[in-house]
């Protein structure tokens, strides 16, 4: 009750356009490259923990971790956070409900690798970070993002992009996967949006 | 009947307490009956996050900073205080506690001048219990911009109570509908029953009442009868005979039988009581075997319920504890945030 | 404008059960009495002076008596004073009432009963009857002094508020003051099975948590008193019927030859326990902030469609004669606070013709039973010497009520003359006003635009 769909109210004659940008096999090479720079950057997967942030981020975050288990051999523990009860951005956002942190490991003294499917604000890693640094104090934080598209509201870059994808601020990005969705690929949402 | 009382048209609106400032969502929550299936189901979900926090090594998050939460019990309670206000403080809360000392209670008066006082003091949430139905709903009705939690009020309800209770079935059983739940024992003289009464029937369980004929309401007993029964009510059975009633029961809930209640004649005598509605290892034979013994607390061992079995249910009443805690995380999150909300699975990112 | 006591009410549909009459004409009033009554009044005939009330389209009556009325005064003028209940009173019509003693100090002696007569006649606005206390202080144990009370002109009395609790003391009542012939009052109320009710006993009063009033509390000592008249031939009256079981015992008094009267309240009739849920009775599946509506708080208190139903039926038969508001009005104070803290009572006078009017626009009761309940049934009970204010005949005192029965107005507590803002109509649409109200020939109460209707002649 109260929500405003803005982009989609029948009367204004608006319809949703929805312009895929990366398909199936897109994103699979990306995560594919990110795995490898990871690999690449932390000098192998020693210390390193993978760590999803809800929802879509930890999905990936899995897919990297057997990735990079493919490429190296060896297990990295892939892990799910929740930062609902972290955000400070309490008025605007939608609420999803809160899940369960599951955190399998000591982050003491370890590489964290936060994954996370589209970078925007960075509203969300910081409230990842806040989250993180309650568990512990891990050597280094690191930043896996799947998109990155940019209009940057806090000083966070990420470490490891799958696409840069130049979006205006109202435009709106779909990332969709088969563990969640039932398929894979990326849209933004062109329509009227006022 | 609607022909006899005749036509009064009204002419102002009732006021939506969940319409205030622009702010949606819940606001209140006095009783669950205006909790939808869906809603008691977000907050279950929810509970399973809250629990993980509260197994955390460091158990705080910022989430409600800067909220001030102010707890009054007109009736003593220190369990149900005490988790109202750990709920808080983990949720990074301030919470303050007032307390009225003595047995004596409060003239309503001064009720309303307290509320009228922090409402202008900038309080977020009072949690109110109190021995007066009811009065949550006068805070409700009278403040504005303080979210109200009733922690209990007289015979009326308690619905965090219930919540924990559901919560705790769902959390044992894997499921909370299509259950038989029976919930014996004063039942005239116990809000628990009546939200969980309520609260079960929403999620689609069959509820039996059970007790001695004299502690079961009048009207209860013909509740399918009369043009006042809501939809989510229809459930509800009446039974004075706790052995036909708990067969294949999946929950029995004993409730706390009062000496009081004997001396005021209600039952002859507490013996008979024990004889016919006491819960037994011996009966729970009857029901489904993995069937949950539970009891709102604190307990009367040898009572309401045997002493062995009171014993034998030590590690799960410590749960109940843990989940008492973690559903009113829940309900000062979803009151407190000030989310908007909008459909989770819209699937839309950042 | 001034008023001058001599007024011309043309062409108003005069409703007189007394007489017998339903019909359109005139009436002449000079002063203070009706001088010419129920013919059509050539004006060109009349000696100069008077003041013309156009009163087409509406209905004159006498005007109404209430035989039970709470006004406060004295010990209590932060809820109500003579003062301003008359003033509640004259705007509801009412231009004869009677108030109960449960004052501080109650009305147990003469020279309470003369302080309300001083009060009345320099502060009251409309004719007051006081009543007396049954037992000294209202303790239920001795009796009060009936027969000096009366010579200083109580007409009943009664222990409202409480009811007469032994049943010893009640026999001695009814006959001592059957002697005296006046009737006793009784507030019917068993306190042993009533004890901690603050509401109807019921399906709402569960679902609310809140303790219940069983009918029972009222027809057993209803049945009581019905015994004890019947042995000691007093004059009973039953005061504010609520339950379908009372309305059976008082029938089978009647037809049984005991002389029992009693009397109904207008919430009684129209609102029902379902309204302490919230939302002005349309029952809604969940309670609310709008819930434990303290001004549905009122003893006896509001009960189910039955009961509703059944009083409606007993006092379109005849069974119940007259309607009394047991106007109790309160501060906010008394009412803002938790349903088992609040106190009983609901504010009446300046809503009761509205909220009664529903049963005459729904067929239930014609509008001639309306007003014969209304005037006629309180003066029967009275006796005697009051039939002259329930009447429109010739040669009366004009004590007259001009009321629309048709106008649609809102409830607004703030308009009200009585300090008493507390009932459940608040906001409420009715049908049917009164416009204005003459006591003694002199108007006492008129609604600004009827000012229209008033014009000055010669």
């Amino acid at each position: 009750m109260g929500l405003t769909k803005k982009f989609d109210r029948p009367d204004s004659g608006s319809h949703i356009d929805e312009h895929q940008v990366m398909n199936h096999e897109d994103i699979r090479r990306a995560l594919i490259r990110i795995s490898h720079e990871i690999l690449e950057k932390n000098k192998g997967s020693l210390q390193l923990v993978l760590v999803g942030i809800h929802t879509r981020g930890v999905h990936l975050a899995k897919r990297i971790a057997s990735s990079i288990s493919d490429i190296e051999g060896g297990d990295v523990p892939s892990a799910q956070l929740d930062i609902s009860l972290y955000r400070d951005d309490l008025r605007e956002r939608t609420r999803p409900p809160v899940k369960a942190t599951n955190l399998p490991v000591d982050v003491q003294d370890k590489r964290i690798v936060l994954v996370d499917d589209v970078l925007f604000t960075g509203r969300t890693i910081r409230a990842a970070m806040d989250a993180l640094l309650d568990f512990g104090r891990p050597e280094m934080i690191q930043l896996a993002t799947l998109l990155d598209r940019g209009h940057r509201e806090l000083p966070i870059r990420a470490d490891f992009v799958g696409k840069n994808l130049p979006t205006s601020r109202n435009e709106r990005v779909m990332v969709r996967l088969e563990e969640e969705d039932g398929y894979d690929e990326v849209c933004i949402l062109r329509g009227q949006v006022s | 009947m609607t022909s006899s009382v005749p036509n009064i048209r009204i002419s102002t609106e009732a006021s939506d307490h969940r319409d205030v400032e622009g702010k949606t969502g819940r606001f209140h929550v006095l009783d669950l009956d205006d909790f939808s299936a869906s809603e008691i189901f977000e907050i279950l979900d929810d509970t399973e996050g809250m629990k993980e926090v509260l197994a955390r090594d460091i158990k705080k998050v910022p989430t409600l900073r800067g909220r001030v939460v102010v707890t009054m019990f007109y009736e003593a309670s220190t369990r149900t205080r005490i988790s109202f206000e750990e709920a808080g403080k983990i949720l990074s809360a301030d919470v303050i506690n007032m307390s009225s000392s003595g047995s004596s209670v409060d003239k309503g008066e001064s009720l309303l001048n307290t509320g009228l006082t922090l409402q202008s003091m900038g309080v977020d949430a009072v949690v109110i219990r109190h021995p007066h139905a009811g009065a949550p709903n006068l805070l409700a009705r009278t403040l504005k911009g303080v979210s109200i939690i009733n922690a209990g009020d007289g015979l009326h309800a308690h619905p965090t109570q219930a919540l924990l209770d559901l919560f705790t079935v769902r959390e044992q059983l894997g499921k909370v509908a299509g259950l038989k739940v029976v919930i014996v024992g004063d039942i005239t003289h116990s809000r628990v029953a009546r939200s969980n009464m309520i609260g079960f029937c929403k999620l689609g369980n069959q509820v039996v009442l059970c007790g001695p004929p004299t502690l079961i309401p009048e009207d209860l007993k013909t509740l399918n009868s009369s043009e006042m029964d809501t939809s989510f009510l229809n459930q509800v059975q009446i039974s004075t005979d706790l052995d036909a009633a708990i067969k294949d029961a999946d929950v029995v809930m004993a409730l706390r039988i009062q000496s009081e209640r004997q001396t005021a004649g209600f039952v002859p005598s507490i013996r008979e009581y024990i004889r016919r509605w006491q819960v037994t290892g011996e009966r729970m034979k009857l029901a489904n075997s993995n069937c949950l013994v539970m009891h709102p607390g604190p307990m009367n061992e040898g009572i309401e319920i045997s002493t062995e079995l009171s014993h034998g249910d030590q590690s799960y009443i410590s749960t109940q504890v843990t989940n008492g805690v973690a559903v009113r995380m829940t309900l000062l999150y979803r009151l407190l945030s000030d989310h908007k909300f909008v459909d989770p699975d819209s699937g839309l990112s950042e | 404008m001034k008023p001058t006591g001599y007024f011309l009410i043309k062409s108003g549909h005069l409703i007189d059960p007394a007489q017998d009459w339903d019909f359109r004409s005139d009436i002449l009033i000079k002063d203070g009495d009706i001088t010419v009554s129920g013919c059509n009044i050539d004006e060109d005939s009349l000696e100069q002076g008077f003041t013309t009330i156009d009163a087409s389209g509406l209905v004159v009556s006498p005007g109404f008596i209430d035989i039970h009325a709470h006004l406060r005064e004295p010990g209590f003028e932060y809820k109500e004073t003579i003062a301003s209940g008359t003033k509640a009173a004259a705007k509801g019509g009412f231009t004869t009432i009677s108030c109960m003693p449960n004052t501080d100090p109650p009305i147990d002696n003469v020279s309470v009963v003369n302080f309300i007569h001083d009060r009345a006649r320099a502060d009251g606005v409309v004719r007051v009857l006081p009543i007396g206390c049954v037992t000294k202080g209202r303790l239920g144990k001795e009796l009060a002094d009936m027969e000096e009370m009366a010579s200083a002109g109580v007409v009943a009395f009664s222990d409202d508020g409480d009811p007469v609790y032994d049943p010893l003391v009640m026999q001695l009542a009814l006959s001592y003051s059957g002697d005296l012939q006046l009737p006793i009052s009784n507030h019917c109320q068993d306190h042993n099975l009533s004890r901690g009710g603050v509401m109807a006993e019921g399906r709402v009063a569960t679902r609310l948590g809140l303790p219940g009033i069983p009918a029972a509390a009222e027809e057993a000592m209803i049945a009581r008193d019905i015994a004890l008249a019947s042995v000691t031939g007093g004059r009973l009256h039953i005061a504010h019927l609520s339950t379908a079981g009372s309305v059976a015992l008082v029938h089978n008094a009647l037809e049984q030859g005991i002389p029992v009267t009693s009397e109904v309240c207008p919430h009684h009739l129209c609102i029902t326990d379902k309204w302490v849920f919230g939302n002005n009775g349309t029952y809604t599946e969940t309670a609310g902030p709008f819930s434990y509506d303290t001004s549905t708080k009122v003893y006896p208190p509001l009960r189910s469609d039955e009961d509703v139903e059944a009083l409606i039926q007993g006092l379109e038969k005849g069974i119940i004669p007259c309607i009394a508001t047991d106007h109790a009005p309160h501060d906010i104070a008394s009412k803002q606070v938790t349903y088992e803290d609040a106190s009983f009572g609901i504010s009446v006078f300046e809503t009761a013709l509205g909220s009664l009017m529903g049963l005459v626009h729904s067929g239930r009761l014609s509008l001639s039973a309306l007003v014969e309940r209304l005037t006629t049934g309180p003066a029967q009970v009275l006796g005697p010497k009051f039939h002259k204010f329930a009447t429109l005949a010739a040669n009366t005192p004009a004590d007259i009520v001009i009321f629309d029965p048709d106008n649609s107005w809102v409830v607004d507590v703030n308009e009200f003359e009585s300090k008493g803002k507390n009932t459940p109509l608040a906001g409420c649409t009715l049908k049917g006003q009164v416009l204005g109200t003459l006591v003694k020939g002199e108007i006492v109460f008129q609604k600004s635009d009827f000012l229209l209707r008033v014009e000055e002649i010669g």
